[in-house]
């Protein structure tokens, strides 16, 4: 493995996270000084403290200014990030290493998007001047991850029906975790039957088997492991941070088949050899994964670890990455409930799990979280990057 | 003949191009009206009738020049044959040219062709006003003949016009629909012309008269009863799909060589703006290399397109489209650098593997070999349906957008669009085939590349 890791050598002692939804009445300025804010009340510091910024943004901001200047910030290092969808997770990730060098004490990572001004449905895309060939030009994002579905069905010989009942069940699920989350986009439950009927966007995908376009940002606080409990006394520690680019090899290669995410299952590798898990089914507590559309959760499950190959759509149905199930999987409500505002998503994800190991997500706690993963995803089926983060309530 | 006489110029070999969508009873039309599909225009059908010329042609046979003629032109002030010659990887020093106006540049170019060899396609969407004779009685479609020396399956006999200028089809530049006179009045000016022409190259060949007559005209009175002006011996016939502009000759030429018999005579008269005629004499050849297509198939097959959909295609209905942003257009200088794969379909196989990269790449995929590759046209290659999907989100001039993942026979993936999608005739594991198309145009750019067509 060509990850050494930096296990329990940063923790977070402090997180802000906004309310995700249609924001209308916030700009990205708002939203960025409503997540810091929070983050800088949760670690109990002032803005002055932090040493240094991390911001990941997809495309409300270019540049570093987009944070220093909404904040006021006083000639500190401020880096923006953008890694597609896994964005927000590349703006913690790298805040996590700039402590762990011992360039600086306090870091803060911050993630935001502004969806919902462009007036458009999905994401938007801002693409460098082309020869206008890429399929990607034409395939929405719904349209790549609706391969999945009959590739996964044919593959592992799921009758058609069972399956779109397992894609039915994630987003229920995700509906039902997301009406007990206050800071969660859609705070309703919805009826398997309205799931199912609801219309087409792209193959067999309805709109309820797509996440939520959104405005949001959140935020997190970085110090060394060894400092953290002089800020908190429940820290998270960094057991594990592992990104996986691909070769973009699905798309050329007729031997891939639209049944796994060969990116996920080596950040997921890297990341259980950094945090010494053996065992992910057991040791995990509670996960965070990146359910962009509902057929991902469920081929995510196999290539996190939490299912065998071909069983993910049973283990989905039979209730075992529900609430109370034996893996509970985005229980605030996932991208599906919670909302995407694709810079802010990697560090809500994060904030989840910091809720959860700190015995603070009320009705939504899990019992005795020790250990959270965070997965999040940018790209498509056949070409990603994928983040794996474990972070742990005790420091090994 | 001395040992180094040079042998005489014939023609080598034809196709023809004829969309897959028809307007039907919706529209007004009695019986059908061949129209083109949203993403097709005089560039797309002429790569279309012209590769289908080129298969039939005799091994080898490379055309020494390429004419494009229409009377609508995708782009003007730069020209559209240099897409078609692309997409047809023509050697680059073929010379390719725009012959716009009306079918007498289409004769203009078989008159170059017919002297000194050369490929003369033709292609047209003819619009018409809503409720016209034009949008009843048109139609649109591509034809090509190639000429040159060896094999042939037609000699010359001659070639002849007669001139007149002539206010009977006429259409602003800045408009898609045109105008007419009387139609009396013209098939009174070019009757004369089209017996004349018709008289002298006859009686340059010392014939009574030809086999076959194609006559084809823009004026309807013209073509209503073309064997009272010039019969044929064995056929007289007009355009085979109504007045399809440029192409209009050519795809009546086509489908007489569809049918005749070796050693037949086959006289074209083109009455447009006065008249131009071509005499050919069909040798046995003609038998083994007709079109593989003929155009009576062609023009049998087809389906329905609704006639508000068709009038959204060409622009005469604006209609609601996704709610996402119009894409941006194509730059040039990518366009320029990628020439190989967008227009020629080309791709890289890796020579210390063979894996076959669609679109080029210069480190392989499969084993990383950096800069070892050959250049391999996929254009040809059989297709098989990986997986697809139907997209109701993405834009479209023509939602909604069927994508297929394809993967061909030898290796290689790419996904593409599919052109004239029925979403309930695609299927995991359907043969498709490739077709040059006009995806969409953005900034008064039109963005050329292949799409995926099932068979």
């Amino acid at each position: 493995m060509g990850s050494r890791g930096i296990k329990d050598a940063v923790a977070i002692v402090g997180m802000g996270c906004t309310r995700f939804g249609e924001r209308w009445e916030s700009s990205t300025d708002d939203l960025l000084l409503e997540a810091v804010g929070e983050c800088l009340v949760s670690a109990g510091l002032q803005r002055d403290d932090v040493d240094a910024y991390w911001l990941g943004t997809l495309a409300s901001g270019q540049s570093g200014l987009t944070l220093s200047r909404p904040l006021g910030v006083d000639y500190r290092p401020v880096t923006r990030v953008e890694n597609y969808c896994a964005t927000g997770s590349e703006s913690f990730r790298n805040a996590c290493y700039a402590v762990a060098s011992g360039a600086y004490d306090r870091v803060m990572a911050v993630g935001v998007e502004k969806l919902k001004d462009s007036g458009f449905s999905g994401l938007l895309r801002s693409d460098p001047p082309s020869d206008g060939t890429a399929s990607e030009l034409s395939l929405t994002a719904p349209a790549a991850f609706s391969l999945l579905d009959p590739a996964y069905s044919a593959k592992y010989g799921v009758d058609p029906t069972a399956m779109r009942e397992a894609m039915t069940h994630v987003a229920w699920k995700n509906h039902v975790n997301g009406a007990r989350n206050p800071k969660a986009q859609f705070r309703k439950e919805v009826s398997r039957e309205t799931i199912a009927g609801a219309p087409k966007v792209a193959g067999r995908l309805g709109i309820f088997d797509c996440s939520g376009v959104s405005d949001g940002a959140a935020a997190a606080l970085v110090v060394r492991a060894e400092e953290a409990y002089d800020y908190t006394d429940r820290p998270i520690f960094v057991k594990a941070l592992a990104l996986a680019a691909g070769p973009m090899r699905g798309g050329l290669d007729p031997a891939y088949d639209f049944t796994s995410f060969p990116e996920v299952a080596h950040s997921a590798a890297d990341a259980y050899a950094q945090a010494g898990v053996t065992d992910p089914r057991a040791q995990i507590s509670v996960a965070e994964v990146h359910d962009c559309f509902t057929p991902t959760e469920i081929l995510l499950m196999e290539d996190l670890g939490f299912s065998d190959r071909g069983e993910a759509w049973r283990d989905v149905l039979a209730g075992a990455f529900d609430a109370d199930g034996r893996l509970p999987v985005n229980v605030d409500g996932g991208l599906k409930s919670f909302g995407h505002p694709v810079g802010a998503s990697g560090l809500r994800m994060l904030y989840e799990a910091w809720l959860q190991l700190r015995g603070e997500a009320g009705s939504r706690q899990v019992d005795d979280a020790r250990l959270a993963l965070t997965h999040n995803l940018g790209g498509r089926p056949g070409g990603c990057v994928s983040f794996v983060s474990v972070v742990g309530s005790d420091r090994g | 003949m001395s040992a180094d006489a040079v042998a005489p110029v014939g023609l080598l070999a034809y196709g023809a191009y004829l969309p897959a969508y028809r307007l039907g009873a919706d529209s007004g039309v009695k019986g059908t009206r061949v129209v083109a599909s949203f993403d097709e225009d005089a560039t797309t059908m002429a790569v279309a009738a012209a590769a289908d010329a080129l298969a039939s042609a005799p091994p080898g046979a490379e055309p020494v020049a390429l004419w494009w003629a229409s009377t609508t032109p995708p782009y003007l002030d730069k020209t559209n044959a240099t897409a078609v010659h692309a997409a047809l990887r023509l050697a680059g020093a073929t010379p390719a040219a725009d012959l716009v106006g009306s079918a007498r540049s289409t004769f203009a170019g078989l008159r170059a062709a017919a002297a000194a060899g050369g490929l003369v396609v033709a292609a047209d969407v003819r619009v018409g006003k809503p409720g016209s004779a034009d949008e009843r009685s048109g139609g649109d479609g591509a034809a090509a003949v190639l000429f040159g020396t060896g094999d042939v399956v037609a000699d010359v006999l001659g070639t002849a016009s007669a001139t007149i200028e002539l206010l009977d089809r006429w259409r602003d530049p800045q408009r898609t629909t045109g105008e007419q006179w009387e139609e009396r009045f013209g098939l009174e000016r070019l009757a004369p012309a089209v017996r004349s022409v018709a008289a002298a190259l006859l009686g340059a060949a010392g014939l009574e008269q030809a086999d076959h007559v194609v006559l084809t005209s823009g004026n309807a009175g013209i073509v209503k009863r073309p064997s009272a002006i010039v019969p044929g011996r064995v056929s007289t016939s007009g355009s085979p799909i109504g007045f399809a502009g440029a192409s209009d000759p050519l795809l009546g030429l086509a489908a007489v060589l569809d049918v005749a018999a070796p050693d037949e005579t086959v006289l074209v008269l083109s009455a447009v703006d006065g008249c131009d005629g071509l005499l050919l004499r069909t040798t046995p050849a003609l038998l083994g290399r007709r079109s593989r297509r003929p155009v009576a198939e062609q023009s049998a097959s087809g389906r329905p397109v609704a006639y508000p959909t068709y009038l959204a295609w060409r622009g005469l209905l604006e209609r609601e489209l996704p709610r996402r942003p119009e894409p941006d257009r194509p730059a040039a200088p990518p366009s320029a650098r990628a020439g190989s794969w967008k227009f020629g379909f080309s791709g890289t196989r890796c020579r210390a593997c063979g894996f076959l990269h669609l679109p080029p790449l210069r480190v392989c995929r499969a084993c990383g070999a950096v800069d070892d590759m050959d250049d391999v046209s996929a254009a040809d290659l059989d297709g098989t349906v990986a997986t697809f999907t139907v997209d109701r989100l993405a834009f479209s001039p023509s939602p909604p957008v069927v994508d297929v993942v394809v993967d061909f026979a030898g290796g290689g993936r790419t996904t593409l669009e599919v052109a004239d999608a029925d979403p309930d005739a695609v299927a995991v594991g359907s043969a498709v085939d490739l077709t040059f198309r006009r995806l969409f145009t953005a900034g008064a750019v039109h963005n050329y590349f292949w799409k995926a067509r099932v068979r």
